[in-house]
């Protein structure tokens, strides 16, 4: 029998643990058949590429209706940006779901989470549900939490690089630390990264570039999701320890096998 | 210090021997390199490099993937006046060119702005020429005033202005500063700006840093390809982007690479810069700078733009006119003069479904005014 493993956020039960992303796609209907093929749950828009006035389609338009839209903030520069873009957001009707971003850093992307939590600590006190996207960091993340952030979003590596979990070391102390969900955000490129975080204990993963670039991105789409199950399976199911040694099964008290069976 | 001190630094570089001495294993070694330097950039863009480009066009296609997806950023050029005080020699706004001028009034700045945005385009480019008196800063600070009604993102691409000046019009709504040197050769810029307030080459040169100290989001940058010897032209450039992107890390920095067309002058480039010149200035822009936003205007034809697009292009121009107030000259006609020949005369609308048809996403909007 299967267990029951919801996420709640607030009052939000979210069955699937891969969070999708909505950039980069050759289409909106490329995109549409990815966050499909995930079955996503939660999805995240860049409320820069929403254009309510457009007398063209608008990505909204695609985004299948199981899936709960996380604007995020992309293109803040600062936690001010951040504010009016959130606040723009909730009034254009697009919720009040908001991952973080703020970066000040056009070459590598990397987030400042000095501004990040300054955002966050205001759009929780206006009512947001926060996803603070930052630089993996024990005080930070700390704060974040503190201040009510639904969950604390590390990266992986940076944003599009497919690096892998490069954070690791330090994402398994913020999953210790942290009482708030953690979920990496940016950086996997494959769908066995996504299964490394959940083994870990990530409450979820954001994936977005790995699988628009991909040659295949509903293939991969699927693969990602497949992935995550199986993270989230052996996390739950608790993963044997490490050693670089072989071990015998039983090296000390086989003799007492061997005794009864010669009995 | 600016940007000039660092020009200084490298503007005596013997290119000539250095390009010589570089090898098809130099090239090779470039290509490996995960975090470029600017010897690999000059590698790249030497002759030897030349000789590499199906390999290096598909690692300039993969990292463009990575970082920016398929999506190519759309946008569109609004003349609003060509009086002009320069007289430069490759350009049809030339002060001593004999030819009437033309300066939109606020109304029709608002029809062109009405004719353009019902496209679903949200990016403009507004342009003059460098008329202090035709077109002060006050005339476009009254532009943008209208445009930010119907666009969500507006850049300008006219005179150098003072720290000041850029302030306020990014107070007004302003978010983008495209500004080109011409050439970084100083000695040839002095030649071809024959008179006018554009003969000052440092106060140009560091437009660009003033603009982006001013909080504008997008700076773009480049050199007229065709001037001078195009290697040294987009070292530069590239040296240039590289610089800023340093000093302002929080602004997006790209680099353009028109090439010169015909025009209403009789002069001829001093350079030429072929397609496969083309393709390699694309290349090696894209290695050397991961991130830079690379822009390709209606300059170039349909059939190439299309094949660079995979390359390196984040940005392209479309529905391109170069003649004030040319979209809302009445019954199609238009009798003024433009300020170059342009060889891309798809609308908007054909430019998306021609990007759509190759794979990539044509983005309309990638800002929302705040």
């Amino acid at each position: 029998m299967e267990v029951e493993d919801i996420l709640k956020i607030g009052d939000v039960e979210i069955n699937n643990r891969l969070f999708v992303g909505t950039g980069k796609y050759s289409g909106n209907r490329m995109m549409q058949d990815v966050l499909v093929a995930a079955d996503a749950d939660v999805t995240t828009v860049a409320l820069r590429r929403v254009d309510s006035s457009a007398p063209v389609e608008s990505i909204l338009d695609y985004i299948p209706p199981k899936c709960r839209v996380m604007v995020n903030t992309s293109g803040a520069r600062n936690a001010d940006e951040a504010i009016r873009i959130a606040r723009l957001a909730k009034a254009s009707g697009a919720g009040n779901w908001i991952k973080v971003e703020v970066v000040a850093d056009s070459k590598y992307l990397l987030p400042d989470n000095l501004e990040t939590l300054k955002a966050t600590e205001t759009l929780v006190k206006e009512g947001f549900v926060v996803f603070p996207y930052m630089s993996p960091d024990l005080s930070v993340a700390r704060r974040l939490a503190d201040c009510g952030a639904a969950a604390v979003m590390p990266l992986g590596s940076p944003i599009g690089s497919n690096r892998g979990l490069r954070t690791k070391e330090l994402v398994e102390i913020l999953i210790h630390e942290i009482k708030a969900p953690i979920i990496v955000d940016a950086g996997l490129g494959k769908p066995s990264d996504a299964c490394i975080c959940m083994e870990m204990g990530c409450a979820a993963v954001l994936v977005n570039t790995a699988i628009a670039v991909s040659g295949n991105p509903v293939e991969i789409a699927r693969a990602f999701r497949m992935a995550v199950q199986a993270g989230r399976r052996a996390y739950l199911s608790g993963l044997p320890e490490e050693s670089i040694r072989a071990s015998a099964s039983s090296p000390l008290t086989g003799f007492l096998r061997d005794d009864h069976k010669s009995a | 210090m600016d940007f000039y001190d660092t020009f200084c630094k490298n503007k005596d570089i013997d290119f000539i021997n250095l390009f010589g001495a570089l090898s098809d294993r130099d090239v090779e070694r470039a290509m490996t390199r995960e975090n470029m330097g600017l010897m690999d950039f000059l590698t790249l863009l030497s002759p030897a490099a030349g000789k590499h480009l199906e390999p290096l066009a598909q690692k300039a296609h993969e990292t463009t993937l990575r970082h920016f997806g398929k999506t190519i950023q759309l946008y569109t050029p609004l003349y609003v006046s060509d009086h002009c005080d320069n007289q430069c020699l490759y350009c049809s706004f030339n002060a001593k060119n004999p030819i009437a001028r033309t300066k939109l009034t606020l109304k029709e700045v608002e029809r062109e702005a009405a004719f353009i945005a019902a496209t679903g385009l949200r990016h403009i480019l507004l342009l003059t020429g460098e008329s202090r008196k035709e077109s002060p800063v006050a005339y476009l600070r009254d532009c943008v005033g209208i445009l930010k009604r119907y666009f969500h993102s507006i850049a300008i691409e006219v005179y150098p202005l003072t720290e000041a000046e850029y302030e306020s019009l990014v107070a007004q709504g302003v978010d983008g500063l495209t500004i080109y040197q011409e050439t970084y050769d100083e000695k040839i810029y002095d030649r071809i700006h024959q008179s006018g307030p554009k003969k000052d080459f440092r106060f140009r040169l560091a437009a660009p840093e003033r603009g982006a100290g001013c909080r504008m989001r997008q700076v773009t940058i480049g050199a007229l390809l065709g001037l001078s010897d195009w290697r040294k032209e987009v070292f530069f450039a590239g040296l240039h982007a590289h610089y800023l992107q340093d000093r302002f890390p929080d602004v997006e920095i790209g680099v353009s690479v028109p090439r010169l067309r015909p025009h209403a002058g009789k002069f001829k480039p001093l350079s030429i810069v072929s397609d496969k010149d083309l393709v390699q200035i694309i290349i090696a822009l894209r290695l050397f700078l991961p991130r830079l936003g690379i822009s390709l205007s209606t300059r170039e034809n349909s059939q190439l733009r299309d094949n660079l697009v995979p390359l390196g292009i984040t940005r392209l121009s479309a529905g391109s006119s170069t003649g004030v107030g040319e979209r809302i000259a009445t019954g199609g006609q238009y009798d003024a003069f433009r300020q170059f020949e342009i060889a891309d005369h798809r609308s908007i609308a054909e430019m998306i479904v021609s990007l759509r048809d190759k794979g990539y996403d044509p983005i309309l909007s990638d800002w929302c005014p705040i």
